[in-house]
């Protein structure tokens, strides 16, 4: 961080940093400082320029303790510098446990991670502050006799991460991890894949073929993106909308439909409506209907694979809306206590539901959220795939090699309603969704720069498009046609064993069915 | 043994037994447990086995059914259960029914524990019994222990079951010390989920109840005896699932039933009891079906009103 300060004409001042943020802090108080000499105008210069100075000396001082303390705890070397964050290798030592086999890496972790934040200081701090420090449990805590509010936000926003700008070129100088043809080629299709799967499932609920679906329109850079940067030994926790996540894992069509359709061959049996998919195989965890409920679960996991040590952290996903939810506070909270290997990533797209996200909360987005909970946090271009997948992969690696969670916000838009139960017209201009939809499209935009590397052509377009909708077509046509759930399904799975008294109702609704049959439809068969 | 420490040593012993158990809690880890019931087993376990929570059930409940789902035993403890209404979801929605939902991939192995029902002037907020709430949940065992030799059996099976369990223990009772036997002592012992124990024989009626009321129901049963009237009282230990069939058997026998709780009356776990014996043991009652259960109030906080709301 360096920082040098130019006084120009009188007043004015203006400061270059190669730290963004803390240059709103220095002009913050300039302005107070102008502002107030303004006041002081009536008197005579030259106690003035003394006055000036004065403040500027003792400012300057404050500022630059500020701003190191800022960057301290605030973690910002890790979003403003160029990845200069070093992997940490894990220490393993024997712990307490001397009962047990395993070795535990946890003790001396947990003086580790205190240990990451103590980051060189690149501005002395004077000795005067050091000695004006006073002991509360928690720690040292300087002190100050200016009585200063933080304020509620900065007033400019932590600034979203990107690689490829709208006409899908790589903005020169970025930061990205590099992605490989095979790699890039495969997110497209896959992304294409998602669009065409979301749009013919809509259709099919449309029809009434389907009871319910839920789309991803806008973002599927998100879905496939952050898939693509995991490993599949990863534990993701969706929300309801990563049905992506999924499909890159290797989750067919075919399965989709199926869960749709509530069919025999669900994996879920035909127990949950359309949408909660899940695959112990994928090490994607079945959706659940409740919001952010996957948030503490997902610090359960991140511990439960620390604690066998594993080389693989908790993925979760949670949207705007769902981090109102109390949920939110204890997943993030806890995660950071246990130093969990959890990656939290928030898609922010803008409603939930209804409820914009002026009305959902007051702070700069989520990303902001992280530091509150000593938690490292980056804010993402969510329709950006190459932002997307730098960040997940480097979050990633930091939560599994530093054993700690992090968060990601990436910044999207919901383009679709919220479900078919919506219609998002309703309570947003068309023209809005309309202007994301063509404008802001992340396939679109991810398409440009893969053909632009000569990776792809308009004919492995079509084919592929075509190619997915007869697919689609194809699977939704035979899951409607294949039969439904034994009804021995009714009974099963509530325990891990079957009770007496559900195997007595199993047993007299066999019955019942085999003294009646004309009264119950033609494939309810037990 | 006291029951505090038949718990104590249940959990040891299964912690010991198996990697994959740990605790989670308030005050369980540095403060020895808020009751004691964990008291030692931080400077056996290290910190990541027992581990202190921050105050958020529905934090750490989520926490530990995240972590069952991916294959350890959590053995959650709630100061009381009346905090688990902050995270009933939790226990629900993320843990009873996932199983089901599921269709088999995602088994919750995990016991919620904590004291339940009332204590002596705690208040409405401390005092309610959440035996029928959660008893009425498929997907859910619900078990309630009297004597120590049900808290250690009883809790070993919990612990061991790789369905959720909510374990309601008794504060009242934690200082109470039973006879144990050799059998019990052992760190194989396990007694079997929903069978009732019939604590004392009995031929002219039945007293079905659970928990701090079994104690209660001996001594009416020998104020019984002095008067030439044999009651036969039943420890029904398991709730959910619950133990119709010894429960009818002995009505059969007897003829005549009083189920007894400490909780709310409406919708308890009595009315239950009577409606399985009204439907599979009508014809052998000689008496409509006596519930006696706590009062229809939240619980008073001054002594003689909590006296009068509970059965005495």
């Amino acid at each position: 961080l360096r920082m040098t300060c130019q006084v120009r004409q009188g007043n004015t001042c203006t400061c270059r940093s190669s730290n963004p943020l803390p240059i709103y802090i220095v002009k913050n108080n300039f302005f107070l400082l102008s502002s107030s000499l303004n006041l002081l105008q009536p008197f005579s210069s030259p106690i003035l320029l003394v006055l000036f100075f004065a403040y500027m000396a003792i400012w300057f001082a404050r500022s630059r303790n500020l701003v190191s303390t800022m960057r301290h705890n605030l973690g910002l070397s890790a979003i403003f510098v160029k990845r200069d964050y070093s992997p940490r290798p894990v220490v393993f030592t024997n712990s307490q446990l001397s009962s047990t086999v395993f070795l535990s890496p946890v003790t001396s972790l947990r003086h580790e991670s205190t240990a990451v934040e103590k980051q060189p200081e690149l501005v002395q701090q004077s000795d005067e502050e050091d000695a004006q420090e006073l002991n509360f449990p928690g720690g040292k805590v300087g002190y100050t006799s200016e009585m200063k509010f933080i304020p509620g936000s900065t007033s400019r926003r932590i600034p979203c991460y990107r690689v490829l700008d709208e006409d899908g070129k790589i903005i020169p100088d970025s930061d990205f991890i590099p992605v490989s043809e095979t790699l890039a080629v495969r997110m497209y299709e896959q992304m294409a894949t998602l669009q065409v799967m979301d749009h013919i499932f809509y259709e099919a609920q449309r029809q009434g073929r389907i009871s319910f679906y839920l789309t991803s329109v806008g973002e599927e850079a998100i879905n496939i993106a952050s898939a693509a940067a995991l490993s599949s030994d990863d534990v993701v926790l969706p929300q309801y909308r990563e049905p992506g996540v999924l499909l890159w894992r290797g989750f067919t069509l075919e399965e989709f439909a199926n869960q749709c359709f509530g069919n025999k061959a669900d994996y879920g049996k035909g127990r949950q409506m359309p949408i909660h998919y899940g695959s112990n195989r994928l090490n994607y965890f079945t959706i659940s209907s409740p919001i952010a409920t996957q948030l503490p679960q997902a610090a359960g996991v991140g511990y439960s694979l620390k604690m066998e040590k594993k080389n693989a952290c908790a993925v979760t996903f949670i949207g705007d809306g769902g981090t109102s939810e109390g949920d939110f506070h204890a997943g993030l909270n806890f995660a950071a206590v246990m130093e969990a290997p959890v990656v939290f990533i928030c898609r922010n797209n803008g409603w939930a539901i209804s409820t914009h996200i002026s009305e959902q909360f007051r702070s700069d987005g989520i990303v902001v959220k992280g530091q509150a909970y000593g938690i490292r946090s980056i804010r993402v271009d969510g329709n950006d795939a190459l932002a997307v997948y730098s960040a997940v992969r480097s979050a990633r690696e930091m939560a599994v090699t530093e054993q700690r969670p992090v968060l990601i916000e990436a910044m999207t838009y919901r383009v679709g309603h919220h479900s078919t139960s919506d219609d998002s017209t309703k309570y947003r201009a068309a023209d809005e969704i309309q202007y994301w939809k063509n404008s802001r499209n992340p396939v679109n935009r991810f398409k440009k720069w893969v053909e632009d590397n000569g990776w792809w052509s308009e004919e492995d377009e079509s084919k592929l498009r075509s190619n997915a909708r007869k697919q689609l077509l194809q699977a939704i046509q035979a899951a409607e046609m294949w039969e439904k759930q034994p009804l021995t399904e009714l009974f099963n799975d509530v325990y891990d064993v079957k009770p007496k008294n559900l195997k007595e109702q199993e047993l007299g609704l066999k019955e019942l069915l085999e003294r009646q049959p004309q009264d119950y439809p033609p494939g309810f068969h037990v | 043994m006291t029951v505090r420490d038949a718990l104590n040593s249940a959990i040891d012993e299964e912690m010991s037994a198996d990697p994959k158990v740990f605790v989670m809690g308030e005050e369980v880890g540095q403060y020895q447990g808020a009751y004691k019931i964990t008291k030692g087993l931080l400077e056996k376990y290290g910190p990541e086995r027992v581990y202190d929570t921050p105050i958020t059930e529905a934090g750490f409940t989520g926490i530990g059914v995240g972590a069952a789902y991916a294959g350890l035993k959590p053995v959650v403890e709630f100061m009381t259960f009346n905090f688990s209404m902050q995270a009933i979801d939790h226990i629900i929605n993320s843990a009873a029914k996932s199983n089901y939902m599921s269709a088999g991939q995602i088994n919750v192995p995990i016991v919620f524990r904590g004291p339940n029902g009332a204590a002596a002037g705690v208040g409405a907020q401390h005092s309610q019994c959440y035996a029928a709430w959660y008893a009425s949940v498929p997907g859910l065992k619900v078990l309630a222990p009297y004597s120590a030799e049900d808290a250690r059996g009883l809790l070993k099976a919990a612990i061991r079951d790789p369905d959720p369990v909510v374990f309601l223990e008794n504060e009242l009772l934690y200082g109470e010390s039973f006879p144990i036997s050799e059998e019990a002592l052992d760190s194989s012992f396990c007694l079997p989920i929903g069978k009732a124990k019939i604590e004392r024989e009995g031929k002219d009626v039945t007293i079905t109840t659970f928990s701090k009321m079994v104690g209660f129901a001996l001594k009416a049963a020998e104020k019984l005896a002095e008067e030439g009237i044999s009651a036969e009282v039943i420890n029904l230990r398991s709730i959910r699932p619950l133990d119709r069939a010894t429960i009818n058997a002995s009505v059969r026998k007897t003829s005549r039933l009083v189920t007894v709780e400490e909780g709310f009356p409406q919708h308890g776990v009595c009315a239950e009891i009577c409606a399985s014996v009204v439907e599979e043991s009508f014809s052998y009652l000689d008496a409509p079906v006596e519930r006696i259960a706590g009062a229809d109030v939240p619980m008073p906080y001054a002594a003689n009103l909590e006296r009068l709301a509970l059965p005495q």
